[in-house]
Formats: C-alpha cells, structure tokens, sequence
C-alpha cells in the first residue's frame, strides 16, 4: 500500500524467531516475567510463551545470538535450550488432520441427524425425498473428507493382505453409503447416512482422543529434551567459533565445552582442567578429575571450568553410538507387541463379515429378492460396526493417561500403558532413579542471612552444585538478598558484595568423596555438605510395587559398595557394576524364564535395557536417549509414580476389557434383531449412540484412579 | 413447507459459520497452549516490576 507499511514489513521479514524450551516455567508469573523482560531486550520484537509445551518464542533481529538469548533467560532465573526445528512436527500435524476431520463429521452428522430427525418424525412424499436428497448432499463430501484415515489404513492393510479395525469400518461405511445413495435415486424409504456419518464421528474422536494422548505427553518430554550433547562449539584454526550438530563433527577438530555442557563426541582433553560427571555413562556418582591428556567420553557433562577437547572418535564410533546400536537391537522385540485393539479385531472382523454374508445368503434363500437381503446385510454391517470397540481402548486409555499426567507422570501412547499392566518383576537403577540424581546440600546449619545471600550468588551460576543449592533453597522459600559486583570465577566459585561485605561461594579443597562448597561471608565461612539422597519414598514404593505382586531389585552400574549401601537399607537383592551388555542379559534371562520385567533408569548406560525391557520408565532428568527409549517419564522428586503407573494400568485393561466386553454383549443382542430384518436406520442410530456413551462413562471411572496405592 | 427454504439454508449457514470458526481458529494456533491460557488470566498487566 503506502510506504510506511512497506518498510514496516521489510523490516520485519529480516527478524528471525527462535524458540527456546525452558521446563522451568510454572505459573502465570514466569509467563508474565519472560514475556516482558526478555522484549525488553535490543533486538527483540516479540515474546511468546507457550506454557503447556515449556518453549519460548522470540522474534528477534538476527544479530542477537541464541546463546545472547538462552543468557537473558538465565538471568530470569529459567535454564533455557534453543530447539532446532520442531521433531514432534509430523505427529502434531496428525493429530490436527484427526480434529479437522472429526469437526467436519460432527457438521455433518449435527444436519443430516435434523434431517433424518424430521423423516423418522413423519415426513412423506415429496419433503421425504427432498430431506434424503439434501443429507446425500451433505454426507457424501463429509464422508469422503472425513473418512479418509480410515479408508487410507484400510487399504493400507488389503494391501498387504492383512485386515485391521479399519476394514469393517471402511466397508461399512462404503457400503451404507452406497446404499443410502440408491434408496434416495429410486425413492426408497430408508437411507443410513446419519448412521455412516455418526459412525464416523464416533471413531474419529476414539482416534482423536488417542492422537491428542501422545501429542500432549510428547509435548512434556520434549520440554524435558534437549538438554544433552547434540551439537558441540567447535574453534576454527582462526580462532572463530560455530556451533555444528553431532553428526557434523569430525576426529582432529578442537571443540570448546562449557560449564555444565554435555560432550557430544569423545576426545581428548587438549586444554584446561576441570571435573566430569561421568554418571550418565557409567552410573558411577562421584565426578572423576581430568586435565590436559584425559581421555573424555561423549555424554559426560563438564562440571567445572571451560575445556578444550580435540576430538578422537566421533558420530558412529563414540561409546554412546554403541548403547545406540544395543538400543536399536534391544527394541525390535517391543516392535512385535500387538495392541489389544487390534488383537480383538482379528477376531471380530472375519466373524462380522461371515455373518453379515450368511444373513445375505440367507435371506435370498428365503426368497426376498435381492434389494431386501442386501438392505439387511447392510443393517447387520451398521450395527456391528465396531463403534463402541473403536472407542473402548483409546477413551479408557486417554482418561487413565489424564489421571497419570495429574501425578506427575507421562506416558508415551496406549501401548506403553498395555505392557506396563503385564509386567511381574521391576529392575531399578540406582543414581538418578532410587536416588535424585544430583547433588542436595545440607542447609539447616546455615541461618537466614546466610542462606539469602547463598541464594543470591548461586542462582547466578549454573554449576550442577550451584543448582542443587539453589533449588534447596528456594524449596524452603529462601528470598534473596540484593548484592552487588556479582561475578563468576570458572573453576573456584561466585563471590559478590552485601552492603559493602565481601560475600563468596568457594570450592573447598577437602577432597574425598565429599562434595562440598563453603560459603563465605565477611571473613567467616561455613562448609556446606553436598550428598546424593534417596527419593523420599523409595521404599514405599518398594513396598507398593511387592503388594502388587512386582519383584524389585537392583541393577546398578555403580560400584558395589554404594549399590549396597541402597540396597541394604531397601531390603532388595541388587547387582552392582553393570555394564550395558550385562543389564541386556539380565533382562534376557528374565525374558526366557517367561517373566515380563518393568526396567526403570535413567542413564544412556540403561538406555539398552529400557528399550529391551517389556515396559520401562525414566525419571524426568534422565538423558534424552532414556526418555526417548522408555515408555513413560516421571517428573519430580517422588518415585511413588512407578508404582502408581503399574497400577493404573491393570485397573485401565480392567475397564478396556470390561468396554470390550460390553461392545460384545451389545452385538449379541442387536445382531439378532439386525439379522430378522428389525433394524430401521432410527435403531441403528439409538443403538450405535448409547453404546459409545456407555463405553465413554465407563471409562470416565479412570479419572479417580491414580490416587495412591493403599499397601 | 415454504419455510423450510429458507430455514435449511440458515441451519445449514450456521452450521458451516461455525466449521469455519473452528478451522480458522486451529490455524491460527489457538488451541497450541492451553495450560497458557488459564494462567495468563492471572498475570496483572498494571504491576511493572517485580522483585
């Protein structure tokens, strides 16, 4: 239009947008913080936060740096990660094609249904065939879009000479419609499309439901993702710096690693000395010391000052390419695992066709001509149709998963829900799973001052100790003390200046397997005691899982002395020392002994054994090749939702089965009255409606389901 | 019976109004963060700075 706008809009096509996932977002206060602070910044046009999927979106000018930005979060108080392009995408996109299509069934079924309403009320002549003229108008292009994920997988499965739930669907579907279409070309008196399109609807929110269960749980642990080694800054012999992805990474190049950054390739220290928290690789909890000449392992995380590593081996060498390769083997068995639904549909559709075929054959036998028999093999296919089974599994599955969620834990999909009401045996990590996993101070010494000025240079630093004091503190609603000169020295600590007071967060120099910091204040210091404790309920659960008939144990890579330390005081039989191929055998021989083992870690070392387990759960700090492997994600500090996943699984395939159970009875007692002929598209209606809302109440029962396990 | 020409239009209008509402509101990412929306009702826009 005019120039102004021009400009404006040239200006804005330069503007980049970077998103960012902070799991650290909580209330509407931190929306609020990070939306107006960070659009304070120079550079940044917009803000935006979406709370349910953790991330950040800012659009910014592109000479400001994700690193610029993930800073200025961290200055908000939220450790922050730049995503790359969304991974969740495709799934996403599926679950909105699910919803479109389930709206415009719902259009069409809310008309034609008024339509078909007026006929069944009395309608005659002339505004009869009008109505069923206008609903074929209606329901033809709504079957045609609405339809499409199921005549898509149906011909899919034909293909391969398979049937699955979406063959009868499709066929009944196709034929009532076609059906329908001749009874209005020639002025017959019944035409099933409300009963095509309802189905439709039915089903469509079963699969809706079920796609919107994986996205939302996806969305969650994608949050929690993406905090790991995926990309290294590598120095060019210039001295620039660039950022490459993993895969890009080759032996020879120099790679520079902050503070609290994940090595993405093994290397060898060339630069620098440090600590490295090895226990993602090994489960070993003790930081092991490194300097110049150190050999260093992709998945370690660098816990002190910056390194400079020059790669040796990387991309398909590295020591995590190997548990990758263990992964991919270990997982094809769960691959194998047929889903209830499709089990049941295995059976019924043969049986669903075969009788409507003999109510075909039978009928002409008795010699009611051809018209008649088809019109009622049709009515048996309608209401066989599994509408109620469509919807059986996913709402009872969606509901539990709900409930779950509510608690603290994620579950990937429906399947994961499945294999975990079978398993009989749990195998427990040990760092990270029955302990947090990260370094709690002792703090109950320190009185109020010193732990607001504590909280004030910590929350500066993101040292994994630092962190750990940080979170303590905060959890006992410690507000920090204003100071000034705040200043990071890599390698020994934070100090600051309170009211003119030299204030310090040091490294002590007691060595051992201590871990402490002390804290200094005008002179005076005091020693904080760092330890990796238990979670608060790790042997009610223990307890919990026994009572519902799961035999715990441990199976650690740790030393054998820490492992039974933990195991001694949570009276379980544990194996220390684990490497990942041991943890696979074990899991092996509980396999071939026929038991269904529950593998519960968070480490890459047991990212094997939780994708050959029959179930498996990482907790929400676990690396992103555990949680990706595993089947569900726990959050927070509790291990109580292990047990409670287990047992909201057996009483979710309770109520499935019970669902299925009631889809069968139902068809019992309508098919008769299909198959003499009783069946006008006005039952067929009634009868498909009230059996899904039976399914959908039934399943509801779920929602109170995940309160704790009474032991 | 004159009534329902016009009448079924109208149903029908209405009905494909609302599909239209629907379908412009999922493109335009209204249904992307829902958890956001129930907690942004909560931040007060008049406090500028806090602590």
């Amino acid at each position: 239009m005019n120039a102004p706008t021009e400009i404006i809009a040239d200006d804005k096509s330069r503007l980049i947008d970077t998103r960012l996932t902070a799991p650290g977002i909580r209330c509407a206060g931190c929306i609020g913080k990070i939306e107006r602070d960070l659009s304070e910044l120079d550079g940044v046009e917009s803000v935006r936060v979406n709370f349910s999927a953790k991330r950040v979106a800012v659009l910014h000018d592109p000479a400001i740096g994700e690193e610029h930005l993930a800073a200025a979060l961290r200055e908000l108080g939220f450790e922050s990660q730049p995503v790359a392009d969304n991974p969740l995408g495709t799934d996403d996109a599926e679950s909105k094609k699910l919803l479109r299509a389930l709206a415009v069934a719902g259009f069409g079924m809310m008309n034609v249904m008024l339509l078909s309403v007026s006929i069944w009320s009395g309608a005659e002549g002339a505004t009869r065939e009008l109505f069923h003229w206008l609903s074929a108008v209606i329901a033809l292009p709504v079957i045609a879009y609405s339809g499409r994920p199921f005549f898509a997988s149906a011909l899919m499965a034909l293909r391969y000479r398979r049937t699955n739930m979406d063959v009868p669907i499709s066929i009944g579907v196709l034929l009532a419609t076609g059906l329908s279409l001749y009874e209005t070309a020639t002025g017959g008196g019944h035409a099933y499309f409300e009963s095509a399109v309802m189905l439709l609807f039915f089903l469509l929110s079963g699969r809706a439901l079920d796609a919107s269960m994986r996205t939302r749980t996806r969305a969650g642990i994608g949050a929690l993702l993406g905090s790991m080694g995926k990309s290294a800054t590598v120095i060019a012999p210039d001295g620039s710096t660039a950022r490459l992805p993993a895969d890009e990474l080759e032996p020879g190049m120099l790679v520079m690693v902050a503070a609290g950054e994940a090595l993405a390739a093994d290397g060898e220290v060339d630069e620098g000395s440090s600590a490295i928290d090895n226990s993602m690789l090994t489960g070993e909890s003790a930081p092991e010391n490194v300097s110049k000449g150190s050999l260093v392992h992709a998945g370690a995380i660098n816990l002190g000052a910056p390194l400079r590593i020059r790669l040796t081996r990387t991309t398909s060498d590295t020591a995590i390419a190997e548990i990758a390769r263990l992964m991919d083997e270990a997982g094809q068995s769960r691959s194998r695992y047929v889903r209830i639904a499709d089990r049941a549909s295995r059976l019924y559709a043969p049986a669903v066709h075969t009788l409507s075929l003999l109510a075909f054959i039978g009928w002409m036998i008795a010699g009611t001509g051809w018209h008649q028999s088809l019109v009622i093999a049709i009515a048996v296919l309608i209401i066989t149709c599994p509408c109620a089974m469509g919807l059986a599994v996913p709402a009872a599955q969606v509901v539990a998963s709900g409930a779950l969620l509510k608690r603290g834990l994620l579950v990937k999909d429906g399947s994961a829900l499945e294999r975990l009401a079978e398993c009989d045996t749990a195998l427990l990590d040990k760092t990270g799973t029955l302990t947090l996993g990260e370094p709690r101070p002792d703090i109950y010494a320190l009185g109020s001052d010193d732990r607001a000025i504590a909280l004030a240079l910590a929350q500066t630093s993101r040292h994994p100790l630092s962190r750990g004091l940080t979170s303590a503190l905060r959890e006992c609603d410690t507000k920090p003390e204003r100071l000034e000169c705040v200043r990071e020295i890599e390698g020994c600590g934070v100090t600051g200046n309170w009211d003119g007071r030299e204030v310090a967060l040091e490294r002590t120099s007691r060595s051992g397997t201590e871990i402490s910091v002390s804290l200094r204040v005008d002179g005076r210091s005091q020693l904080i005691v760092f330890e990796d404790p238990m979670r608060p309920d790790a042997s009610k659960t223990v307890a919990a899982l026994k009572t519902l008939g799961i035999k715990p144990s441990i199976l650690s890579g740790d030393r054998s002395g820490a492992v039974q330390a933990v195991a001694n005081e949570l009276q379980l039989d544990a194996q220390a020392g684990a490497t990942p191929q041991d943890k696979l055998r074990a899991l092996e021989l509980l396999k071939r002994s026929g038991r269904k083992p529950l593998m519960i870690g968070d480490g890459l070392n047991d990212g094997p054994a939780l994708a050959a387990a029959h179930a498996s759960i990482a907790p929400g700090n676990a690396s992103d090749v555990s949680q990706q492997a595993a089947d569900a994600v726990f959050i927070g500090r509790n291990l109580m939702p292990v047990a409670l996943a287990v047992q909201v699984a057996r009483r979710t395939m309770k109520i499935v089965r019970q669902n299925l159970g009631f889809s069968v009875l139902y068809n019992v007692c309508a098919v008769p009255l299909a198959l003499f002929g009783f069946v006008t598209p006005l039952i067929a209606a009634i009868a498909m409606s009230i059996s899904s809302l039976v399914v959908v109440a039934n399943s509801l029962r779920l929602a109170r389901s995940a309160k704790e396990p009474s032991a | 019976m004159t009534g329902l020409t016009f009448l079924i239009p109208i149903a029908l209008g209405m009905g494909a109004l609302g599909l239209a509402v629907f379908f412009w509101a999922m493109k335009h990412g209204q249904f992307e963060d829902l958890d956001g929306a129930a907690q942004r009702i909560l931040i007060d826009e008049d406090e500028g700075d806090d602590v």
